[in-house]
């Protein structure tokens, strides 16, 4: 495979099970012939994704079907159950030393809540210079220079490092969070629902300052969000998840234009538009199955309207439909 | 022509904090019709919970009225007695909040809840009571209405909650719903869901509704009218026809610009400089003037409401005509 179509980074078979173990009177509960089991909950099950190099993936899917999970678990901070992640074709398992800081550097996260991610007793010289200074990227002579740099780019003024986080609005707590990563200079950015937070005029302002990094810098990005009018806006390929699994990938004008998986067209159809007025809402109806207790077969088959017998049976598998566009339905097994 | 339902004139609701006088409402007039959907839109802090807050009667300490006049179906509600406050509040005017949780008291099932609230206004028996509690689950789509009655509210999901908040709002029929971000938490699908019961839940039953929102596409879909509030004031009014494609404000020309799905894919947003003012230090004048691409000498003054049209204001020396 050349330098050029080798993925930056790429899960096979990768999953995430949370269980929750059995408290004493539980236990004691089983030891008498109760059938309590523990709970387990498969965040993600076996998902196969790949990030190329210079592209912005966006990650959508509704609350609880995984997808910061799978960013946490790809930016290496969330141990795997399962699978193996490649970065830059290389198995992350047998990084060691050197290569392996290259990748933790390399990769790095901005998180959805710019309240609960800043600590709120250092002050911001400290939280964006501390891992630049650490990774030898500055010294502590030229660090107030580098600061100076960092900050100008993600749009904060410089002359308010020595503030604390609680002196700034949420939107500049944003931008913390975003210098704090671009510090260490990375090659990937994972963003977890980072403008969810924000009102609109800021988001907009927070949007424009991540597609001018991105074109500057030539970033690769993991765009994860609910909000597909924002994924729809920035996002090269898009990739859909429910309950664990990702249902279908696709380029973002095929997505948008002709989705193929029921849950991608019903979600595409309920997004709110401002072209759409006074519409009639027509919901898919049902609600998110628990992930305790997921469906049997295909998880969307209860809420979905082309549900056959097969569904109900068997897990699809991924399949091809297009070039560069796969999904994960048995109706594609159909055809 | 007929009385409004409800007609707010020159409201003032300022929070009188240690570190100053913060002007959260800061003179809102508006009008609600009959059967009308009008969404209140705005960034936070600009006063849109204040304003629906003020309505109901629940501004609480530090805050207060300060002076405007509220009518409902004519009647003036700000001289009214606590005992007539109570009797206002959940029969004529419900309101539905952004967190469930917040309004459901967590350690009552859902039938104590439901009950207590239609006895509070009528003096019925707990059976009759109750088969209305489960009419309003019924009507709001929550299925098994009968059994899932006798369920706590943490056994719901957050959709259902807040399915159960919109019944318990339902359950004396009042004229005017004002709900306050009630879909902000949810999900896309179970936002829509809400969205749907909602706007049938008006068809059938006349009901007016304001929906308070920072989400310009959601009020795209619902409403009729809308309101566009910035610094404790309505900068712009009108059908939502006209607000959103010929916007007279440059503030509410920003938000519509700024709505991803507006733009085209992968270029930059149009963004609106700076941020919100605090309420506490408005600048003189216009309060937008310091982001506004229109600001002129003549900004340094109070921009007055203009009628531009029937039923469509703006509060700008420059609107775009």
């Amino acid at each position: 495979m050349s330098e050029h179509n080798t993925p930056y980074l790429r899960c096979e078979d990768l999953s995430r099970v949370f269980v929750k173990k059995l408290d004493l009177a539980g236990r004691i509960a089983r030891s008498l012939g109760s059938n309590l089991r523990e709970e387990r909950v498969q965040a993600v099950d076996s998902v196969d994704l790949s990030v190329m190099p210079g592209e912005v993936l966006g990650l959508v899917g509704e609350s609880g079907c995984g997808k910061s999970t799978l960013g946490r678990m790809l930016c290496d901070i969330l141990p795997r159950s399962n699978g193996k992640i490649y970065y830059k074709g290389q198995d992350v398992d047998l990084l060691k030393g050197q290569e392996l800081k290259e990748y933790n550097v390399n990769v790095q996260m901005i998180f959805q809540d710019p309240f609960a991610s800043l600590n709120p007793r250092k002050r911001v010289r400290n939280i964006i210079g501390e891992a630049p200074l650490f990774h030898g990227l500055t010294t502590p002579s030229e660090c107030n220079d580098y600061l100076d740099n960092v900050m100008q780019r993600c749009g904060l003024d410089p002359s308010y490092k020595n503030r604390y986080p609680h002196q700034f609005s949420g939107g500049q707590r944003q931008r913390i969070g975003i210098a704090r990563a671009m510090a260490v200079q990375p090659e990937c950015l994972v963003c977890d629902e980072s403008v969810a937070a924000l009102d609109v005029s800021i988001q907009a302002q927070i949007l424009n300052l991540f597609m001018e990094l991105r074109n500057e810098l030539n970033l690769t990005c993991l765009f994860i969000s609910h909000d597909l009018g924002v994924v729809e806006h920035i996002s090269d390929r898009i990739a859909v998840m429910y309950l664990g699994r990702v249902v279908e990938v696709a380029p973002v004008n095929e997505i948008f234009e002709s989705p193929f998986h029921p849950y991608t067209q019903a979600l595409l159809n309920e997004v709110p538009r401002l072209d759409r007025r006074g519409v009639d809402f027509a919901p898919l109806a049902g609600e998110i199955p628990s992930p305790l207790d997921p469906p049997s077969g295909c998880h969307f088959h209860p809420r979905c309207p082309h549900a056959m017998d097969i569904c109900k049976k068997e897990a699809p598998v991924d399949m091809e439909i297009a070039p560069g566009r796969r999904t994960c339905c048995h109706l594609a097994t159909m055809r | 022509m007929s009385t409004p339902l409800l007609e707010v004139k020159d409201l003032h609701t300022h929070f009188f904090t240690r570190a100053g006088v913060a002007k959260a409402v800061n003179g809102i007039s508006l009008t609600v019709n009959e059967g009308e959907v009008i969404g209140i839109v705005g960034e936070s802090g600009s006063g849109k919970s204040v304003s629906g807050f003020s309505i109901m009667g629940l501004v609480d300490e530090p805050g207060k009225v300060v002076s405007g006049s509220i009518r409902f179906k004519g009647r003036e509600l700000l001289n009214q007695s606590v005992e007539e406050w109570r009797n206002f509040r959940g029969n004529e005017v419900a309101m539905i909040f952004q967190d469930p949780m917040m309004t459901l008291n967590p350690v009552l099932r859902i039938d104590t809840q439901m009950i207590e609230a239609v006895r509070a206004h009528e003096n019925v028996s707990k059976a009759e009571a109750r088969k209305r509690a489960i009419e309003a689950l019924a009507m709001v789509g929550i299925p098994s209405p009968e059994e899932r009655v006798k369920a706590y509210p943490h056994q719901f999901s957050g959709g259902m909650r807040q399915r159960v908040a919109i019944a318990t709002g339902l359950l004396n029929r009042p004229d005017l719903i004002i709900a306050d971000e009630p879909t902000t938490a949810l999900d896309v699908t179970i936002q829509s869901q809400i969205l749907s019961e909602m706007q049938q839940l008006c068809r059938k039953t006349g009901m007016s509704l304001m929906w308070i929102t920072h989400d310009l596409t959601v009020i795209a879909g619902l409403a009729n009218r809308v309101a566009v509030m910035y610094a404790g004031k309505i900068i712009e009014e009108g059908t939502v026809e006209a607000v959103l494609d010929n916007p007279l404000h440059p503030y509410t020309e920003g938000l519509v610009g700024s709505v991803p799905s507006r733009n085209h894919r992968g270029e930059p947003l149009y963004q609106i400089p700076g941020m919100t003012p605090s309420l506490i230090n408005l600048p003189k004048g216009c309060a937008f003037r310091m982001r506004c691409p229109r600001a002129t000498e003549a900004c340094l003054q109070e921009p007055p409401v203009t009628e531009i049209a029937e039923g469509r204001r703006a509060c700008c020396f420059h609107p775009n005509l």
